[in-house]
């Protein structure tokens, strides 16, 4: 029964949303338009179940004193501290009625103090990886990674303002070969054929994924448990 | 060890020590590199210079503090052009970083260059709503099941910029900056083709190549990276000449960029010579091997 009154719930709501989608009349269309709103609703909760989740790991690391322990020490007390601070709006001039990030307060303190500049060097350190990795591992070993490092290159060069320069010299009837416009036809065509090749097959992928969920014939997301 | 070898084996810290100077030098030197519009990116800038005075505007900032030096340019760009344009712009965001990234555009820059807009009046901070693609999806089919109130809890009906929207289909363009999922794809496939809104935008350099497939049908335009960034600007300034004056983000960080992409083609041309000279030595070697091993 467990599992039977879930799949009954998906086949039903799957049934709907697809029928509301296409059928504009009542009473599907009312129904497309009241599953939305409880969507929205629905989600705000996951961020319930998220916390809770983040909670239960890294307590049971703390506990077992698992390796690495400590960083979830870290994980625990930042999730904990920012969470008082912007519920409470601890630090807020403007106290309980403030808006959340108000100049001066708490949270955008910490928004701006510490989150910001720590994304900011994560993603930053990026920079530096990918120089060494495509030095140690672009190489032009096979026809294929050939022809990946010559797009590689010209979209590096052409996408900056010293693409156009090396190639200004090009006359006119050889414009198409300056790297510029190198790279612009790359990314509109070869690149464009690529991605809608992914994106139909992953589509496709969506569409016999959801209809198994929704014939019941797909059951993982129901758990393991009986 | 062989040249070729050592060339191989440089120490990684060496190559993260010539990128850092590749970035920093230009930081201090401010080298400032002429660019030009691409179609892709003029058509973003050609839609709202055709748009009359007036028009709603609906911007996404749907991206965090990490990419923000990507976007951050993007974003001033369009609320620079908006606002001289005399639009009426509605921040919004489907990340929840993205708050941080509005606040930062609202508190500083509107302040500064464009005091005598008005919040409520020229532009409103629908702040942050939770649910991805779905949430667009509830926004299309019910604007105001969703979002009824700005940032700060004011109902919708008391500020006069939003006292009018009752549907999505109030805004006549939706402009999104994308980090990722859910970014300009979402607003083309929720928004846009359902509802009729050209969508536009921008991207980082990563998320740009898969926003490709629905240029120019479904997308307007798109910004890919920081030279999209910095094409949109030299349209803005050659249009304005107000804003030559403007510190220009893109712009200036075209330099690094510039620099560290030239530096990454030249190691990576570095490499594979290296690489094909020790093949070409290794094949040599086992070449005289071979032919010393037939010696009787």
């Amino acid at each position: 029964m467990r599992r039977r009154i879930p799949l009954i719930i998906t086949f039903v709501i799957g049934l709907v949303l697809i029928t509301g989608y296409f059928v504009t009349r009542a009473p599907f269309n009312t129904l497309y338009e009241s599953f939305s709103d409880y969507f929205a609703i629905i989600t705000v909760f996951a961020f319930i179940l998220g916390g809770g989740s983040l909670l239960k790991i890294h307590l049971k690391r703390v506990s077992s004193r698992a390796t690495d322990w400590h960083y979830s020490v870290v994980t625990l007390v930042a999730f904990l501290v920012t969470l008082v601070i912007g519920l409470f709006k601890v630090g807020n001039p403007a106290g309980m009625g403030g808006e959340i990030l108000a100049a001066g307060s708490w949270l955008r303190f910490m928004f701006d103090g510490v989150y910001n500049p720590l994304s900011a060097t994560m993603f930053s350190l990026l920079a530096f990886f990918v120089a060494s990795a495509s030095y140690r591992a672009f190489r032009a070993r096979t026809k294929e990674a050939t022809i990946l490092l010559s797009a590689a290159l010209i979209i590096l060069l052409g996408r900056t303002p010293v693409g156009a320069w090396m190639t200004a010299w090009m006359p006119e009837s050889l414009a198409f070969l300056e790297l510029p416009n190198l790279a612009n036809w790359i990314m509109a065509w070869p690149n464009t054929a690529g991605q809608r090749a992914i994106m139909i097959g992953i589509a496709l992928g969506v569409i016999a994924t959801s209809l198994r969920i929704i014939l019941g014939i797909e059951r993982n997301y129901l758990g393991r448990g009986e | 060890m062989r040249i070729p070898d050592s060339i191989l084996h440089i120490d990684r810290r060496i190559i993260f020590l010539l990128i850092g100077a590749a970035v920093c030098i230009p930081l201090i030197l401010k080298p400032r590199f002429q660019d030009s519009p691409t179609p892709i990116v003029q058509s973003i800038f050609d839609t709202v210079e055709r748009l009359p005075p007036g028009s709603r505007v609906f911007l996404s900032f749907d991206y965090g503090p990490d990419t923000a030096p990507e976007l951050d340019p993007m974003a001033k760009a369009l609320v620079r052009h908006t606002m001289t344009r005399g639009h009426e712009v509605s921040f919004f965001t489907l990340f929840p970083e993205g708050v941080g990234q509005i606040k930062k555009i609202t508190d500083s820059l509107l302040p500064l260059e464009f005091p005598e807009k008005a919040y409520g009046r020229d532009f409103v901070n629908l702040g942050y709503k939770a649910g991805l693609g779905g949430a667009i999806n509830t926004m299309v089919v019910n604007f105001r099941t969703l979002v009824n109130a700005d940032a700060e809890g004011t109902p919708l009906d008391a500020l006069p910029i939003t006292a009018d929207v009752d549907e999505m289909v109030d805004y006549v363009i939706i402009l999104s900056l994308t980090a990722g999922d859910p970014g300009l794809k979402e607003w083309i496939q929720f928004a846009g083709d359902i509802a009729g809104i050209p969508v536009m935008g921008g991207g980082t350099a990563v998320v740009a190549p898969e926003l490709y497939p629905y240029y120019p049908q479904q997308l307007v335009g798109l910004m890919g990276g920081l030279k999209g960034a910095s094409e949109y600007e030299s349209a803005l300034v050659d249009r304005y000449p107000a804003f030559r004056n403007a510190p220009m983000d893109a712009t200036m960080r075209m330099g690094p960029q510039v620099v560290t992409h030239v530096l990454i083609v030249l190691l990576v041309l570095l490499g594979n010579l290296a690489y094909f000279l020790g093949r070409a030595d290794r094949a040599g070697r086992t070449g005289q091997g071979t032919q010393a091993g037939r010696r009787p």
